[in-house]
């Protein structure tokens, strides 16, 4: 099987703000447009204008309820793509080597030449973060927009994943999450983000920001100063003169 | 687009740093959504590539939402039409014959001549999602029919036009909160493609800095999931509960009593006869000045006058009447206690506790967190003020608390506390965005004055401000065939597009000839009550002849509403035509700067279609309208892009803004510039024009304000004025119910009219809910747009439709329990008007008594290329089955509209349902048949990208 790097230069990777996601797809859909016409096959739409029409997505936002103990249910919008894991079973599972983590930034790629579509890495991600491309018959996944980041044709500032660039709330940050100097690590500290189920030990490199507490309406009330608006007026125009 | 694999991904495969992304980027504006952001379209081979934000761009600042994003497919997609057609079966068979441009032409005018020679208000031409409203409406004027209008009367024209007659605009293009400086943020309702990416972009600043965000909304989706607190309320309710916030607000004292001396009526003297023609009317002067009580000498004064502090209380006596001034009428009002927390809390569905400690919060952040910024100013008076105070609490609504028939004092109810707050046009408020503010008074006033060939004498549309100002005829009749500014609704500033189709087929007012149609999807998820707005549309006389006899459409794609028309003038695709989204019409200003943009073709269209504003241009010049001719009979404009470039309005204004003059040099004002448009894509598709720092906020009352509008040509002249917290134009349409002046409305509209047309708003119950047992239907229904459809333009679109293609109802958990369901449960929907079948889901973030789906997913089999299995058309449905364009009889022998009563807006949101277990499984209900596509389906599979 294939091996992981023992560690990686940097831990380049997402930072995904729950409390700020709206969940109004636009990271799923630019991701999409990019990297249909980029990295490897395109991203193909089986039955497109049928009755059941299913096509290759790098990024899905799910939107679920959660009933807290207490209080009402909370809408969370939660974004899902590749995490980038610095122990990817995806990886190690892969029999042709095709899948693989680089040294140099922890990004986790497909070489597509070398995917035969068996599918293996899909079923050992356990976050489903992988799709099989349907009718090119191989493996996509988050690049991380590979060609993008580094990509010298556009101008620096937009040297980031697709779906950052255009997130509406900049609820999505990009950086290196192995500097805990950088912006992205210090936004992790300071808002507890957290990995997504850690307990599989696969040290996923993208973090969640964790939804602030709602609902945590005060208790305050304005006292009132005049029973009616004949105690109003004459406050009023003491008020007024004041002025 | 399909295309065999392996061979393709060679090469492409690796990992490469740098590769190519494109030969050259085109920058435009978006038109998947009405939010209009700058794009730059990445080209590749002489084709669309990629499309992302332009980061330069005042709107969007470089983000772009799902919808826009999914663009491609919408520019390739299989829907287009592809030529001008004829339809060779019945209506909405869906037959139709590709014809000649020529053909077309030949047509139209063959039925719009004689109309024009004789009877041209027989022409009814009303054009949707327009963004060239300034442009339709002005062929339409030249043309000379009565009849035009947009979608906004089916929109949110209370939210609108309630925010015109309050204080000179409302949200969105009129306006927007203080993003940067904002510390408290409460959005009622949500319309997703008004301000979709700014406010999206303005959540994210607020989340940021840790400010906090109220979501009001039956509905906890959305916007409402990140708000700190949902206010879960029961539609149609909001206007009780900002009244009792209000309340609380009036009992604390906690206002802001210099803004409201300074900047608002509050002072105006009103007259408090019990009778009489001038009961409720201002107190004015012979110069016809508002007078007030100068609160220095005691005396009456303008209350304009320069040094004048009017007093908000006392009373002043003159021939035997009494007058009070304007804010004692709405405290008096408001701190009754029928707007007490406490007795409006079950009808909101909002604990008391809750409402008062909203109350509490906003009077918090606006007076103790007052912000102060050291920027002198000289206001309207000439005074000098020091600095700028800021009450950062701000606002953002639109259809959710417009689309009912209280939507219109409801909207002025949000204005009122935001100006009772000093909120509005200060630091960290709400900020108007040129060319508003704008008060009633500085709009036009519509116009219905037709004669057989000559132009109509005016605008058609614009805000009365009494009956005067009406639109109907001698006997009280409306003039217009949508009864626009009649007695039943008679401040409807957009028009009612949804009412056209139902009264042409009952010819009340009267019978049309044509019905002209452009971008609104009037035979599906555009009109109330479906089912039958497709049996008007194709129904006979005893003749066999249609009841309307002819229907021009021009769309895009292939909607269910092109199966309905006779002659179809293919548009084109947004990527393919000239805009201007210019300041003359709904422009795309930030709160600090004047904008206007185009939209140019980055790509020209490969089918043989036409922009619908080039073939206006055609058909204008064909029918001699003048305006579209030269004084030789000639064609005026070669196309639209000639007109946005050569076109004047007034001397040296014209569509654009930016670039003008000879030199290009100009703003505002300056001759036509040739190469305008060639500027404008330069520039990245748009032009802006920053304010001066001291021009930024009060900018009805900021005399650097109004300079700079006048220097580039947003007016003519300085117009300050001030906020209507009392409308007195409600009052006079009161006036005439209670039976004085020249003209006065029907017996029947009476009662009504004195009840809803109060100048300081009132809560009343939504007409429908009012009208049907709450046992019968017991439940409230509405529809959202999801962020990433607009209209049925998104759920066609090969991404978009994967993300949502069936549109569930969502019933509230106790509700889902109550009634047993369990998941893949189908179930009846039942309204005062009719049954659909629905399949449904538990969703427990929503209020008890509302049910709710996404709107216009639905579509009917044979639209838009689809195949006729689509899930959109076998299991989603549209909510517009159950909503009549008509209340339920009341026994009166009347069927009164389902619209507003002052504006006519569309009431969708007042529907009262009631909800029963079905059997399981597709059809959604009605299943109508299907109609042929007159573009063959989609292909099976889509590979876009294969080819780069």
């Amino acid at each position: 099987m294939t091996s992981l790097p023992q560690t990686t230069e940097k831990k380049l990777g997402l930072v995904i703000d729950l409390d700020t996601c709206v969940g109004c797809q636009a990271c799923v859909v630019s991701c999409k447009e990019w990297n249909t016409s980029n990295y490897g096959a395109p991203l193909s739409d089986v039955d497109a204008y049928g009755a059941e029409p299913h096509g290759t997505f790098l990024n899905r936002v799910h939107s679920f309820e959660a009933q807290p103990e207490a209080g009402c249910s909370q809408t969370v919008h939660f974004p899902k793509s590749c995490l980038h894991c610095e122990d990817a079973p995806c990886v190690t599972v892969c029999p042709t080597g095709a899948s693989y983590k680089r040294e140099e930034d922890g990004i986790v790629l497909v070489n597509e030449d070398d995917c035969m579509g068996c599918g293996l890495c899909a079923w050992s991600c356990p976050y489903g973060a992988r799709e099989l491309d349907e009718i090119f018959g191989v493996m996509k996944k988050c690049t991380l927009c590979v060609d993008r980041i580094y990509n010298e044709n556009i101008p620096e500032e937009d040297r980031v994943p697709s779906c950052v660039r255009t997130c509406p709330s900049g609820a999505r940050h990009f950086g290196d999450l192995g500097d805990p100097e950088s912006d992205v690590s210090k936004l992790v500290a300071a808002r507890e983000g957290f990995d997504l189920m850690p307990e599989l030990g696969t040290k996923p490199v993208n973090k969640y920001l964790p939804p602030r507490l709602k609902d945590q309406p005060s208790q305050s009330a304005l006292t009132p100063q005049h029973s009616d608006a004949k105690g109003l007026f004459a406050w009023l125009d003491k008020a007024l003169e004041k002025l | 687009m399909a295309s065999s694999n392996q061979t393709k991904i060679k090469g492409k495969a690796a990992a490469r740093p740098s590769p190519h992304v494109s030969d050259e980027i085109r920058k435009t504006t978006c038109y998947m959504c009405a939010c209009r952001c700058g794009i730059n379209v990445h080209m590749q081979d002489g084709r669309v590539k990629y499309i992302e934000g332009n980061k330069d761009h005042p709107v969007n600042k470089g983000v772009l939402c799902a919808k826009g994003s999914a663009g491609i497919m919408q520019h390739y997609s299989p829907a287009r039409l592809r030529a001008p057609m004829k339809r060779v079966g019945p209506r909405g068979s869906g037959q139709f014959e590709e014809i000649s441009w020529e053909e077309a032409y030949t047509l139209a005018e063959s039925w719009l001549r004689p109309l024009r020679e004789n009877a041209p208000e027989k022409l009814a031409f009303f054009t949707g999602r327009d963004q060239s409203q300034s442009f339709t409406s002005l062929w339409a004027q030249a043309f000379g029919t009565p009849n035009y209008a947009a979608h906004g009367g089916f929109c949110s024209v209370n939210m609108a036009a309630a925010g015109i007659y309050t204080m000179g605009g409302a949200f969105w293009e009129f306006g927007q909160p203080d993003w940067e400086r904002t510390k408290m943020f409460m959005i009622f309702g949500v319309a997703e493609d008004h301000d979709s990416n700014p406010i999206k972009i303005g959540i994210g600043k607020l989340k940021a800095r840790g400010a906090r965000i109220v979501g009001v909304n039956p509905v906890r989706s959305g916007y409402n999931a990140v708000a700190d607190d949902w206010v879960g309320i029961t539609p149609g309710t909001d206007g009780l509960f900002i009244m009792a916030m209000i309340h609380e607000l009036l009992k604390a004292g906690q206002i802001d009593l210099e803004y409201l001396t300074r900047y608002t009526n509050a002072g105006f003297l009103v007259n408090c006869a019990e009778s009489g023609p001038s009961k409720g009317l201002f107190l004015r002067a012979e110069n016809g000045k508002a007078q007030v009580i100068d609160r220095a000498t005691g005396k009456l004064a303008d209350y304009d006058a320069t040094g004048v502090k009017p007093a908000l209380t006392g009373h002043h006596r003159q021939a035997g009447e009494t007058y009070r001034p304007a804010f004692e009428l709405l405290a008096e009002q408001y701190m009754s206690d029928e707007y007490a927390p406490e007795a409006v809390a079950e009808r909101c569905g909002i604990p008391a506790d809750r409402i008062k400690a909203l109350a509490a919060d906003l009077a918090r952040v606006a007076f103790e967190e007052e912000i102060v910024i050291n920027q002198p100013w000289t206001d309207w008076k000439g005074e000098r003020h020091e600095k700028m105070i800021g009450r950062p609490v701000s606002f953002h609504a639109m259809r959710g608390i417009s689309a009912h028939s209280n939507g219109f004092q409801t909207c002025r109810a949000l204005h009122i506390l935001q100006i009772l707050l000093g909120s509005v046009e200060v630091p960290g408020g709400f900020r108007f965005k040129p060319p508003y503010p704008k008060p009633p008074e500085s709009h036009p006033k519509p116009h219905a004055g037709y004669k057989a060939g000559q132009p109509l004498d005016g605008p058609h549309l614009g805000y009365p401000m009494g009956p005067e100002h009406l639109l109907i005829d001698e006997a009280g009749q409306p003039k217009r065939i949508d009864k626009a500014f009649s007695w039943e609704n008679p401040f409807s500033a957009h028009g009612l597009m949804h009412m056209v189709i139902s009264n042409a087929h009952a010819g009340v007012p009267y019978k049309i000839d044509t019905l002209f149609m452009y971008m609104a999807n009037m035979a599906w998820n555009s009109s109330m009550n479906t089912s039958s707005v497709i049996k008007m549309l194709t129904d006979t006389d005893a003749r066999g002849d249609y009841v309307i006899p002819h229907i021009i459409y021009s769309d895009a794609y292939s909607s269910e509403t092109v199966a309905y028309a006779d002659l179809i003038l293919p548009d084109t695709t947004y990527l393919e035509r000239h805009d201007c989204i210019s300041l003359l019409d709904r422009p795309i200003c930030e709160a600090d700067a004047a904008a206007d943009a185009i939209r140019w073709p980055v790509v020209e269209p490969d089918r043989n279609v036409k922009g619908f504003q080039s073939a206006l241009c055609d058909l204008g010049a064909r029918l001699g309208l003048p305006g579209f001719v030269n004084e030789d009979g000639s064609q005026k404009y070669a196309d639209y892009a000639d007109y946005i470039v050569s076109h004047e309005r007034r001397s040296g204004v014209g569509p654009l803004a930016g670039f003008r003059g000879e030199d290009g040099t100009s703003e505002g004002r300056g001759a036509p510039n040739p190469q305008q448009l060639e500027k404008y894509i330069e520039n990245g598709g748009f032009w802006a024009s920053h304010l001066p720092e001291e021009a930024q906020f009060y900018k009805p009352w900021n005399q650097a304000y109004q300079d700079w509008a006048v220097k580039i040509g947003l007016f003519d002249a300085p117009a300050p004025y001030v906020f209507n917290l009392y409308l007195e134009p409600m009052r006079k349409m009161q006036l005439a119910a209670e039976g004085h002046g020249e003209r006065q409305p029907p017996e029947h509209l009476r009662a009504r009219m004195i009840e809803t047309m109060t100048p300081l708003p009132h809560w009343y119950a939504p007409f429908e809910q009012s009208q049907v047992a709450e046992d019968d239907y017991p439940l409230h229904a509405l529809t959202q747009r999801p962020m990433h459809m607009y209209h049925s333009w998104g759920s066609q679109n090969a991404w978009l439709r994967q993300i949502t293609g069936v549109n569930k109802m969502f019933i509230p958990g106790a509700l889902w329990d109550e009634h047993g369901f369990a998941e893949g449960d189908w179930a009846y929907v039942t309204s005062p008007h009719g049954r659909i079948k629905v399949p449904v889901a538990r969703m427990d973030g929503v209020n008890g008594k509302t049910i709710w789906t996404w709107n216009a997913i639905g579509k009917k089999r044979g639209a838009w290329a689809l195949s006729e299995d689509a899930p959109e058309a076998t299991q989603g449905f549209l909510l517009n089955h159950l909503i009549n364009e008509l209340l339920p009889p009341k026994g009166d022998g009347l069927r009164w509209a389902n619209s507003d009563p002052v504006t006519g807006q569309a009431a969708w949101f007042d529907l009262r349902v009631r909800l029963e277990k079905a059997p399981k499984g597709a059809p959604s209900e009605p299943a109508l048949p299907a109609q042929d596509s007159p573009v063959g389906q989609g292909p099976k599979n889509v590979t876009y990208g294969d080819d780069f």
